[in-house]
């Protein structure tokens, strides 16, 4: 279970639009509010495009145990490096958080080798989701599986797994 | 008039005496008080500082350019010395480059506040396929445009 931190970059998705709020899911026990007002460029007449049911990458500005927790897709000098609505198509889904935090280390092995393989992009949000884009499905599906996999599988499983891929 | 006064004066009498009474019924500790003490703990509740994680965006193989900008300021954030090197090194234009820009550049700009007559000298002194190197004394002299 996730449990939101001040800082922390997590994937949301996007479950209501009441006005000028949004009600994002990030997964933890409550649902974290986005003001429309938190993306780069955006004034009250010029709306960020924001639909219910959208992937949203974004910075806990509030996150404590008293509070509902508020999310940002700024940063602190007013840019978005990064943040805000994650495009289409691609594939969301739900890993440990102990395994983001192995894939986020500096020198990542499971990463390094994916990234060999062909390309893609991989956005990981601290609470345990992950969103994949690849050019075919059947790519995208290849990532996931050995990213879900990853977990489990030792080492040189996970080569095995690779090496059998590349070699498709 | 008097009578306002005197409300004053009676007002601060009544807080006096209820200072008084107040005082007596307030209870105090005698014992003194505990230092506070400074706790080395800091408590920190993410886990990007503790392990230095990168940052959540990645694109590999040119998949998404921008997000691959990203990642190299991203991560080099954490690297200070790799800024520096990347400040040296991401100069658009090489300081020989801009030595020679400025030499045109005052040339170009020299000929801006000329007087029309002296700018149709310069214009046919460029156009003369034997033209002199030194186009000195354009402004006192007329040239004539060599066939």
């Amino acid at each position: 279970q996730y449990v939101p931190v001040k800082g922390d970059h997590v994937i949301g998705i996007v479950t209501a639009k009441t006005g000028d709020l949004f009600k994002v899911d990030v997964g933890g026990s409550e649902l974290a509010s986005l003001s429309y007002l938190a993306f780069e460029g955006a004034t009250k007449r010029n709306r960020p495009n924001v639909q219910v049911g959208d992937l949203i990458y974004g910075q806990f500005l509030v996150a404590n145990k008293d509070m509902e927790p508020e999310l940002v897709c700024i940063d602190s000098s007013g840019r978005a490096s990064g943040m805000g609505v994650i495009g289409q198509d691609g594939f969301l889904f739900k890993v440990s958080l102990g395994l983001i935090r192995k894939l986020l280390a500096p020198k990542c092995e499971i990463i390094e080798e994916l990234s060999q393989l062909y390309p893609f992009e991989l956005v990981l949000g601290m609470n345990g989701r992950i969103w994949v884009k690849a050019k075919t499905v059947q790519q995208t599906l290849i990532i996931v599986n050995i990213l879900e996999a990853c977990e489990y599988m030792t080492a040189e499983q996970r080569k095995q797994a690779l090496a059998k891929v590349s070699g498709n | 008039f008097m009578q306002r006064s005197l409300d004053s004066q009676t007002k601060k009498q009544l807080e006096e005496e209820e200072k008084k009474i107040i005082s007596e019924e307030h209870w105090y500790l005698d014992l003194p008080d505990l230092k506070e003490k400074e706790s080395f703990i800091i408590e920190e509740r993410s886990f990007m500082p503790c392990e230095d994680l990168l940052y959540g965006r990645m694109s590999f193989k040119g998949f998404n350019p921008e997000i691959e900008k990203l990642m190299v300021q991203m991560n080099s954030k954490s690297k200070k010395e790799e800024v520096e090197v990347d400040d040296k090194m991401e100069a658009d234009v090489s300081d020989e480059e801009m030595a020679r820009r400025y030499e045109t550049l005052v040339g170009t700009i020299g000929k801006k506040f000329l007087k029309k007559r002296d700018q149709r000298v310069l214009q046919d002194e460029d156009e003369d396929e034997n033209s002199n190197t030194r186009p000195s004394k354009a402004k006192k002299m007329f040239l004539k445009p060599q066939d």
